[in-house]
């Protein structure tokens, strides 16, 4: 009997030791000779040559449409530079988007860049102000890429109406506020992209453990949210009316310069699909990734791999979607059947990624930390 | 036989199983309830969201806002009072009451394992374990000169036992599907990803260590409740009891479950032990020894109700008998459609996941869109919604009437679904062509039920 309370003792004292919801992280010994799928190479991979390379790219766009911003503040003659290194910021953050973890996660990045449509109320109200704290989350959609939008687009029916308000009575506090929006935005850009060339690349990748808080299901949740989300829903869905039953083509992106919403979706389904292969960034070059992740656990349905499945549905959504007119004028036109036929191809992925993929690769969405049984 | 019945049901057997079960149960129930407070679940599952799903029938049951805190506390309050032993039989009932009551708020949150405490609670209401070692004994022989009962009938002992092996038995059985036994599914899929498991998580990548663990899984469960009745076995079973409780502890986001389980199982032991573990604690908590050891044997104060008792008992165990299989008076797969699936031990049992997005029509203008999930559910509730029918029936109604509060007419409520189970492909799940809004839930097969495109053989 002594023997059988020493036993329960040894367990419950076991027990105590882990805690409900442990992280372990494994040493790198990096021995995968059995069976199981090495996820710190995916997370390298993930950080060295997409994540790291994106957010450098980035930050380089950034930098230039501060000096084109501030060239223009500083002679009102001309839009085409700045409009072109605007274009290109925001092509290039279209790639980025997604790593909504970390560093971005905790300056709330994209919530501070792209928030559209922009708050033109708020944007002249700032500018008549002359004062603004765009640490407010208030002024979120007073600033980034959508404002820009409006103070390079919006101002007036034509270029020459435009320049008329930067050089008109008010065109001193609107060239302010325009170099404060870039000047806002790229602190926040350098102030990642540092964490991530600083200490934060090594905790990305060590924590390459299985659980809710481990690197992967966090990214890979994050990757899920900004496809549904930011790219499905956002760029696609609302302004298609699927949620509200109106079009509403003032919820577009780019909504002042305009014809730039549906390549800015169709970069983000590249950015998305090139994660899921583990492409690296601007190369061909192919890393361990979802897709090999899947393929390591033989995820095989009905005799073909998911990740050739997920694959030919982002092929097939991107033709879909190309094969459309420019959202504005699909949305404009009579009939937004086509347009609706395209968004559907690209829900279509949702449930793969959603369903399909994360159960096989047992990580659970928007963990909810309660008991199972 | 009848004979033998009455014999039976007149045997006595000694009371301290009963006294070191109440004790480690009330202890265990209290740390569960101060877990679950201290996690926040209480705000997070049944203060926060503003809608919940309900068991059929049960509707009505409802949480009480910011009160509900005083559910728990009078739950938890009552696992003190069992503990002590203190009141006993009011005590045990108000737990089986408030704990029945929270765990009927919301479906979300059903767990096999909270309805085993349900259960048990329920039966501990007939079973006398208050009578010795606690409050109640001390204060009866202070109050007037009789002596506290040593003796209790032997079937109140035997009953905890008997729930036990149903619980084990049918998760046993539950096991014996081609799934589970040929393709190793879902532990396929559940073990590598645990591979960062101190030891034996590279192991766990193995398929033949999936394969291992599944019939492992299934034959403990079927043999354990008889190994640990035989008392040659009964040593190695309780070693296996650990074994295997750890072993889901580690793997499995699990709770307080197999700690339950693992003090469950000392019901097994013989009175001997039981006396052992009594007298060293009395020793502690200065319990007078001599009421540890008297000759009194348990009366029912009148005979009509010690039949009405064991005729309750005996109810409830023809409903457990028979509860699990009830899927049989369904068509399809039980898996896919969950037509009988709770109440049922079915535990650990499948990796099902969905996901689900109504299309709501304004029958009157033509509009339709889509609703958004996150608008109206908590992510803990649309995971579960989205892959159970009962769940997706009783949301497309709150969306119906929701909706039409915001002025839109006729609502239709449609569903596109998708529910990949056990590693299979997703596939459609609900009839998208079926207006959910116009269907009254039942008992009655789920015809709006895409069937399941595979086939799982096996009980």
């Amino acid at each position: 009997m002594k023997k059988i309370f020493g036993i329960i003792a040894i367990a419950l004292f076991f027990y105590a030791c882990g805690s409900d919801d442990t992280t372990i992280t494994t040493d790198d010994s990096g021995s995968d000779n059995t069976g199981n799928f090495d996820r710190s190479a995916m997370l390298t991979n993930w950080a060295d040559n997409i994540i790291v390379p994106g957010y450098v790219d980035f930050n380089a766009k950034v930098n230039t449409l501060e000096s084109a911003t501030a060239a223009f503040t500083a002679d009102a003659s001309d839009l085409t530079a700045v409009r072109a290194a605007w274009v290109d910021a925001y092509t290039t953050w279209q790639r980025v988007s997604m790593f909504e973890i970390g560093p971005a996660e905790t300056v709330n990045l994209r919530l501070n860049v792209n928030i559209y449509p922009a708050n033109v109320t708020t944007i002249e109200n700032n500018i008549d102000n002359g004062s603004y704290d765009f640490e407010l989350s208030s002024n979120r959609s007073a600033k980034g890429f959508p404002a820009i939008d409006y103070l390079l687009y919006g101002l007036g029916a034509d270029e020459t109406a435009i320049l008329a308000v930067y050089n008109g009575t008010d065109g001193a506090a609107y060239k302010q506020y325009l170099n404060d929006v870039v000047a806002d935005m790229k602190q926040l850009t350098a102030s990642v992209l540092s964490e991530w060339q600083g200490s934060y690349r090594a905790t990305f990748i060590d924590n390459d453990g299985a659980s809710a808080t481990a690197s992967t299901d966090r990214l890979v949740n994050d990757y899920i949210f900004y496809y549904e989300k930011f790219l499905r829903a956002g760029k696609m869905g609302i302004p298609g009316g699927v949620f509200s039953g109106n079009v509403e083509v003032g919820n577009l992106e780019a909504l002042y310069a305009g014809d730039l919403s549906k390549e800015f979706f169709l970069v983000g389904l590249d950015a998305t699909q090139d994660f899921f292969n583990g492409i690296a960034y601007n190369t061909s070059a192919q890393g361990e990734s979802l897709s090999s992740y899947l393929e390591e656990l033989n995820a095989i349905k009905d005799g073909v791999d998911l990740s050739d499945i997920i694959n030919s549905q982002f092929d097939v959504a991107r033709t879909s979607v190309a094969a459309l007119g420019s959202f504005e004028s699909e949305l404009t036109e009579n009939s937004t059947v086509s347009f609706l036929e395209s968004y559907n191809e690209v829900q279509r992925l949702v449930p793969l990624l959603k369903v399909d993929m994360v159960s096989a690769m047992s990580i659970s969405i928007d963990f909810a930390d309660a008991d199972g049984d | 036989m009848i004979q033998q019945v009455k014999r039976y049901l007149n045997t006595q057997g000694e009371a301290a199983p009963l006294a070191v079960f109440r004790v480690s149960f009330g202890l265990l129930m209290l740390a569960s309830l101060i877990r679950f407070w201290s996690y926040g679940w209480i705000e997070k599952f049944y203060i926060s969201p503003s809608f919940h799903f309900t068991f059929y029938g049960f509707e009505w049951v409802r949480p009480f806002g910011n009160y509900t805190y005083l559910l728990f506390a009078i739950c938890a309050f009552s696992t003190i009072m069992i503990t002590l032993g203190y009141k006993y039989r009011l005590a045990i009932t108000l737990f089986f009451l408030s704990f029945t009551y929270i765990e009927l708020m919301d479906k979300t949150m059903y767990l096999n394992h909270y309805y085993f405490i349900s259960m048990l609670s329920f039966l501990m209401i007939f079973i006398p374990a208050g009578s010795y070692f606690s409050i109640d004994a001390l204060q009866l022989s202070r109050k007037r000169t009789t002596t506290p009962i040593q003796f209790v009938p032997r079937w109140t002992i035997d009953s905890i036992k008997l729930l036990l092996g149903i619980v084990y038995v049918y998760a046993g059985l539950a096991k014996l599907n081609s799934d589970w036994l040929l393709e190793a599914m879902p532990l396929k899929i559940w073990l590598p990803s645990k591979f960062d498991i101190p030891l034996i998580g590279d192991l766990l990548g193995q398929e033949w260590v999936q394969h291992v663990f599944s019939w492992f899984g299934a034959g403990y469960d079927l043999f354990i409740p008889f190994l640990l009745l035989w008392r040659k076995s009964r040593p190695f079973a309780f070693i296996m009891v650990i074994i295997f409780h750890v072993l889901t502890r580690v793997l499995f986001p699990i709770g307080m479950f197999p700690y339950v389980m693992i003090v469950s199982a000392l019901i097994f032991f013989d009175a001997g032990f039981h006396k052992r573990i009594i007298y060293a604690f009395a020793k502690a908590v200065k319990y007078p020894q001599q009421l540890l050891e008297t000759t009194q044997h348990y009366t029912f104060r009148n005979s009509n109700l010690a039949k009405v008792s064991v005729i309750i008992v005996a109810m409830f165990f023809a409903i457990q008998l028979l509860l699990p299989w009830r899927y049989l008076a369904y068509p399809g797969e039980l898996f896919w459609t969950e037509e009988g699936y709770r109440f049922s031990w079915r535990v650990m049992l499948m990796e099902k996941s969905g996901y689900a997005q109504f299309k709501i029509v304004d029958g009157v203008s033509g509009k339709r869109f889509y609703a958004d999930n996150t608008d109206f559910l908590t992510p803990l509730q649309e995971k579960q919604m989205s892959f159970q029918p009962d769940f997706i029936l009783e949301y497309a109604h709150y969306l119906r009437d929701h909706f039409e509060s915001q002025g839109h007419q006729e609502v239709e409520v449609y569903v596109e679904s998708y529910v990949a189970l056990n590693g299979r492909l997703s596939t459609t799940y609900i009839d998208p062509k079926v207006d959910l809004a116009q269907i009254e839930d039942s008992f009655a097969h789920k015809n709006w039920i895409i069937p399941f495109t595979d086939e799982i053989k096996g009980l």
